[in-house]
């Protein structure tokens, strides 16, 4: 198997024009189907198509990515430029959350939601500045692999992996859950089948090429997420006369909302519907309260660290060729993630728009209630449940308070919402899709390899070969791959509870560890142990009793942010143990003056 | 080796020095500007009430440059030190 090695070098210095071709035939396919639907294709066709089409290339890509060797299995061979591999973790790291649930949060949320966009793009300075170039420096091929390498021992190792399994899997199933939502809507097809018909998505593009084959197909996914998000904001934004580009004119639209608000009433149903929401907070009014402002900064403030904890994202910086490489590529990381994260409050107001506005053909609030049940879209996301008219007042109109929608569908029903032909609907459909796969293939890659590189093969069997240990985790692979299944198909919370979660368990339990064992030399094992134990049991004890209505939160420090007591444990833990305990020796102490310095060569050499 | 530790040290001073600063700034673009949404929106920027346009762009924006720029100085301090072995 030395060809695939030979034919990754002459890959790697075509990307340009390989991904330049893929981007084209894309929009050839878009175009195809556009005209399909003229000519009177069925929508449930198109859906079909669109999903088919992408995820046949995201399995032939995974194929042609198949691989034996440790290094290309682990971190792609090192060989990912920049600015590649900054467009594979933005792919990464805009999950089904991102994409399918984060306008629809600021359309309902408002101002305390937007907490999330802050957070979740603001992580990245920390990423840079803290994490990413000394963790390349040190060529680990996981985090653990960080941890028990600074650290020394089995045990402190062995705890990472735990954080690690946590922290990743509470996020897979939330991004399983979305292929399931997506495929269900789609393909018309059971809630249930759909969640493994996603799942065997995710298993051709990671499991024969393994790191490389994720890389490539991410690229792929995402180039297919961001045409699929900015599409139909800029085709609604023309319809609603904000130009061709909104982003930085749609200022007067959110005041506009303002005020329909007021002329609606911004009033909690007369009667709720499980699971479904009505509008009740206002598009963006801060109270400027102490309890306000907290609430989101706290927010913040998890999903940051968060993000410079979870080991999905930090294992993509491994893959550049040099330190160097890696911190550019960060920067273009957040660079195509800031292209979704300011298109998505642009959604959720021309959406909100599009029904509110009287303006608008499309609005139906205010509207009578007959002729809105008549509408096709209502009707459709009606059927699935997901939405939901009752005239509570018996005024045969339609009021504000009066249509239930889940939060989760705003990105995928808006293209019907504003009218656009059911094309973009599939286009969106295989956005959302690519956005959930290609972050379920990099979370279930963080698990499987740190059970096979840092539990089995680390910890259990140092002596098994190459083969072995590439077979067990290939097989790691799909075990949890089904496992995050099965978990996904009980349906346990929505999108982005789960989400919120896996961010809060990874900076409890990860953030000082790592950050410390680069920018702390005194940080020693015992320390890190306690960190990691302390910040991990203080914030699942957290979650649990306040979650479970056992406790009442401690200053509004509700389920979705207990990162903010898991973190200060874990330091306090850190630094006290480890200044009680004997510094680590001269050895360690050297490894970390080596990590500091760009240049030079790996501290772990290749096939570790 | 005695030169080669030197240089190092003086490396890693500045690098942290950079790097502190650039968490300072972090630190207020995160926090202080939603923190202070409300006192904001009393101002207009390209027509947006200027606490809803820093975190729904203001701050992302600053988010890249905290990264981009950073990441020109370090390769400044960097080459300034580097020690030839590449």
């Amino acid at each position: 198997m030395a060809s695939p090695a030979a034919k990754s070098g002459k890959f790697t210095d075509n990307l340009g024009k390989v991904y330049g071709l893929y981007t084209l035939g894309f929009l050839g396919f878009f175009a195809l189907m556009a005209f399909a639907e003229t000519q009177g294709m069925s929508a449930r066709t198109i859906g079909i198509c669109f999903l088919a089409f992408t995820i046949v290339i995201y399995a032939l890509i995974g194929w042609l990515s198949r691989t034996m060797e440790v290094d290309a299995y682990y971190v792609a061979g090192r060989e990912v430029p920049a600015f590649y591999n900054g467009m594979a973790t933005a792919a990464d790291w805009m999950s089904g959350a991102s994409f399918v649930a984060l306008a629809g949060g600021i359309y309902f949320g408002g101002y305390p939601y937007l907490g999330f966009v802050v957070g979740w793009t603001g992580g990245y300075v920390l990423v840079n500045s803290l994490m990413a170039p000394y963790l390349r420096k040190f060529g680990c091929y996981t985090v653990p692999d960080f941890i028990g390498t600074r650290y020394g021992g089995n045990l402190a190792r062995f705890i990472a992996v735990v954080v690690l399994v946590v922290a990743s899997f509470t996020y897979v199933t939330a991004q399983i859950n979305a292929t399931g939502t997506i495929a269900s809507r789609a393909l018309s097809i059971p809630f249930e089948v759909g969640v493994w018909f996603g799942l065997l998505g995710i298993l051709l593009c990671s499991m024969l090429g393994g790191m490389r084959g994720v890389t490539w197909t991410q690229v792929a996914q995402y180039i297919v997420l961001i045409i699929a998000y900015i599409v139909p904001v800029l085709w609604m934004s023309n319809k609603q006369g904000f130009g061709f580009i909104p982003h930085f004119s749609y200022g007067e639209g959110a005041q506009h909302i303002a005020q329909l608000e007021a002329q609606y009433g911004l009033k909690k149903a007369a009667q709720a519907v499980p699971g479904l929401s009505v509008l009740t907070t206002p598009h963006f009014a801060p109270k400027g309260t102490f309890e306000d402002s907290w609430k989101f900064v706290t927010l913040a403030i998890c999903m940051m660290a968060g993000t410079a904890s979870l080991p999905h994202i930090l294992m993509r910086y491994f893959t550049t060729p040099t330190v160097n490489s890696a911190r550019k590529s960060v920067g273009w990381s957040l660079l195509f993630i800031f292209l979704l994260y300011f298109t998505a409050p642009v959604l959720a107001t021309l959406t909100k728009l599009q029904l509110l506005d009287p303006a608008l053909k499309t609005a139906i609030i205010g509207k009578p209630f007959a002729e809105v049940a008549k509408l096709a879209w209502i009707q459709n996301w009606e059927a699935v449940g997901m939405l939901k008219i009752v005239d509570q007042n018996k005024d045969g109109i339609l009021q504000l308070n009066e249509f239930f929608m889940r939060p989760d569908i705003v990105v995928l029903a808006t293209p019907e919402i504003a009218g656009l032909p059911y094309v973009i609907s599939g286009l969106v459909a295989a956005g959302g899709m690519a956005a959930a796969m290609s972050t379920a293939d990099g979370l279930l890659l963080a698990i499987a390899n740190a059970l096979s590189h840092d539990l089995y093969y680390k910890i259990i069997s140092p002596r098994s070969d190459t083969a072995t240990r590439l077979i067990v985790a290939r097989v790691l692979l799909v075990i949890i791959g089904v496992a995050a299944a099965l978990v996904a198909s009980m349906k346990l919370t929505g999108i982005l509870g789960a989400v919120a979660w896996a961010f809060d368990f990874a900076c409890s339990g990860l953030f000082f560890p790592l950050v410390l064992g680069i920018w702390w030399k005194r940080a020693n094992a015992a320390g890190a142990i306690a960190g990691m134990l302390g910040g991990f049991i203080a914030g699942s004890w957290y979650l649990y009793m306040v979650y479970n209505g056992l406790m009442a939160p401690w200053w509004g420090i509700d389920h979705i942010r207990f990162g903010i007591i898991g973190m200060p444990v874990s330091l306090v833990a850190m630094v006290v143990v480890s200044l009680m305990t004997p510094a680590p020796d001269a050895e360690t102490q050297a490894m970390v003056d080596e990590v500091r310095d760009p240049t030079g060569p790996t501290i772990l050499k290749a096939d570790h | 080796m005695d030169d080669k530790a030197a240089r190092r040290e003086r490396h890693w001073a500045q690098t942290r020095l950079l790097t502190i600063i650039t968490l300072i700034l972090w630190f207020v673009v995160g926090t202080l500007a939603p923190w202070y949404a409300k006192e904001l929106n009393q101002f207009t920027f390209l027509g947006f009430r200027l606490g809803y346009y820093m975190l729904v762009q203001g701050s992302l924006i600053a988010f890249v440059l905290l990264i981009i720029i950073p990441n020109m100085i370090q390769d400044g301090i960097d080459n300034k030190y580097g020690s030839g072995e590449r």
